[in-house]
């Protein structure tokens, strides 16, 4: 009588246990695996993209300009007769560059600001009002702005887009610190000797990781529609080079001649950013329950 | 309220103040002289140092931005350096069809997506709240130029029902004008539209797990009334706020939807002056939507005490 129960859940737990872990977490976040599965793709896209049947992106071909998609031809060929597939394919490359490493520079100095703002009333004053005024110019605008002082490149361009991105982070992690620092665990670790720098390192870092990582991943995805976005308009990575938004620049004057050569990267670069999206939605979820409440 | 009003002014000058610095700086660091392009070819050393002095340029960095400030109070924006026009009649010229297309934007973008967020949350966990996530990360995922190209595809050049690209004034008549505004108006919107609708949900969400709203129910309201007149009410604010922050996605969008529809506003005269170096004329428009951002802000502050009588100043 009393058995029955036990053997019940015993065998609920032999059979939740009997599947994959990897199978349950897909169960369990299908939009998360759908996301994580199209970003691996898209890195192991960029990775091998000279062995995935590309030509030289930048092989011009003028017999065969303006070709619509075929079998020599995937997504067709530009108005110059370049490969619009090998160029995508290549794409790929600059689009993840710009959203990891802005996600990475911008979170780094963001990280170092917020913390030093958290901790210094005489630095937060001043350096909170220059982040408010930062953050009255519209993202894109402001790296718009940053990338008419300089030579088009694709450093510089991560540069203009983290700069811009900065004082979310900032506010982000100040008002982390601040929070924590009125906690009891914290005045607890004071009060028993604990160092400033140990404090800082022990209790305070560990605490704005969670946040960071969130943040981080939709900043990796702003940033790339950031770069397509100024590549577009002429202000982002220099035209040598084939990135999503410009391949989609070259083809604007004849897209009522030739849709592709514009909706094949228009495509990717979608694509890539939902995969980007749906995996910091589930990493929010995952992390930090507060916060999804507050989106 | 008065007093609060003048408070909130007076915190937007610092806000202001470090815009002025930046922008000016772009100028400042910009590359290039413009004494050098004033003189011409065949001008000497001489001449170019008397141009700098003429122009103020060996002024040093601070006297250079009071004197920029304070043409700037005064509505002096500099001169291009490629058509030689004042920067405020350039941007003046320029007003009308981006000022059209970001409050239609604006308009659409909210009358849709308040609902979509309300009836989210009133139906929280079926096909339809799913729907309306799903419709915010697609919202998220696809700049607006892609959408852009995707509507022009299909309602321009295989339906024919909108036109490709171009603007029409409102002094051509209303319907055209409408007409040439459908399309840009909701490829710019979808982002805005998402984040909206987000907000709405959420903030929905936490009004509707409230004592008084089981209350409402218990007494006999019916849903419509509870949704609109109880919850939305007191969800006001965070949308509100939201609806002010998300003009920066709007000002973004604007320049590249310009852009693709080669509508002659002041998105398409930033990217004419991007690929010539037209330096006055970015500061200009970098000052203008930076300042129409603060001042949208600054109203959506104000409008708290009209939306929830509770919060007092």
């Amino acid at each position: 009588m009393t058995d029955a129960p036990i053997e019940l859940e015993a065998s609920l737990i032999a059979r939740r246990q009997s599947r994959h872990p990897l199978l349950e977490a897909v169960r369990r976040h299908p939009t998360v695996a759908l996301g994580s599965v199209i970003l691996l793709a898209m890195v192991l896209i960029a990775f091998l993209a000279p062995f995935l049947g590309t030509v030289d992106p930048q092989a011009l071909s003028p017999i065969r300009r303006l070709r619509f998609p075929q079998a020599a031809n995937w997504f067709g060929t530009d108005m110059l007769g370049r490969d619009v597939y090998s160029r995508v394919i290549f794409g790929s490359r600059i689009s993840l560059e710009v959203g990891l490493s802005v996600a990475l520079l911008s979170t780094a100095i963001g990280l170092a600001i917020g913390l030093v703002t958290g901790f210094s009333r005489i630095a937060d004053g001043s350096v909170m009002r220059v982040m408010d005024g930062l953050m009255s110019i519209p993202p894109v605008l402001l790296a718009i702005a940053l990338m008419a002082l300089t030579r088009a490149s694709v450093g510089n361009v991560i540069l203009a887009i983290a700069v811009s991105e900065v004082p979310r982070v900032t506010r982000l992690v100040r008002g982390v610190v601040l929070t924590l620092r009125e906690q009891p665990f914290v005045e607890a670790a004071t009060a028993a000797g604990t160092g400033f720098f140990r404090t800082l390192w022990r209790h305070i870092l560990p605490n704005t990781v969670a946040p960071i990582l969130v943040q981080g991943t939709f900043i990796c995805a702003s940033a790339m529609i950031t770069e397509a976005t100024l590549s577009f308009i002429g202000a982002g990575t220099p035209p040598n080079i084939p990135s999503w938004g410009n391949i989609m620049a070259e083809g604007r004057s004849l897209f009522q001649v030739a849709p592709y050569v514009v909706l094949f990267p228009a495509a990717f670069l979608s694509v890539t950013v939902l995969a980007v999206n749906l995996v910091g939605d589930g990493l929010r979820d995952a992390l930090d329950p507060r916060l999804q409440r507050r989106m | 309220m008065l007093a609060y009003i003048v408070r909130r002014l007076v915190a937007t000058i610092p806000v202001m103040g470090v815009v002025a610095i930046f922008v000016f700086s772009l100028l400042y660091l910009a590359p290039g002289d413009p004494a050098a392009v004033i003189a011409g070819d065949l001008a000497t050393a001489d001449d170019i140092a008397r141009i700098h002095h003429q122009l103020g340029l060996d002024e040093p960095f601070l006297v250079r931005f009071g004197t920029w400030a304070w043409s700037v109070v005064h509505g002096d924006l500099g001169i291009s350096i490629f058509t030689n026009l004042p920067v405020t009649k350039l941007i003046a010229q320029r007003l009308e069809p981006t000022a059209a297309l970001t409050v239609s934007t604006l308009i659409l973008s909210v009358l849709l997506a308040v609902p979509m967020g309300v009836i989210a949350s009133w139906r929280v966990g079926t096909w339809v709240d799913r729907a309306v996530m799903g419709f915010a990360v697609l919202g998220f995922s696809v700049p607006p130029f892609v959408l852009a190209y995707v509507l022009i595809l299909v309602f321009a050049v295989y339906f024919d029902w909108f036109p490709v690209q171009g603007y029409a004034s409102i002094a051509d008549g209303l319907v055209p004008f409408l007409r040439h505004l459908v399309l840009p108006s909701t490829a710019l919107g979808l982002i805005y539209a998402a984040l909206i609708a987000r907000i709405t949900r959420t903030s929905m969400l936490e009004v509707l797990s409230q004592d008084y709203i089981r209350t409402a129910h218990a007494k006999g309201l019916a849903s419509r009334e509870v949704l609109v007149s109880h919850a939305l009410k007191n969800a006001a604010v965070p949308i509100a706020t939201i609806v002010g922050i998300g003009v920066a996605l709007l000002i973004g969008g604007v320049i590249v939807t310009e852009t693709v529809f080669a509508i002659p506003g002041i998105g398409r005269l930033t990217v004419d002056a991007i690929l010539r170096r037209d330096y006055p004329i970015i500061q200009g428009v970098v000052l203008l939507f930076s300042a129409a951002y603060v001042i949208v802000n600054l109203l959506v502050d104000l409008s708290y005490t009209l939306l929830d009588p509770r919060v007092r100043y």
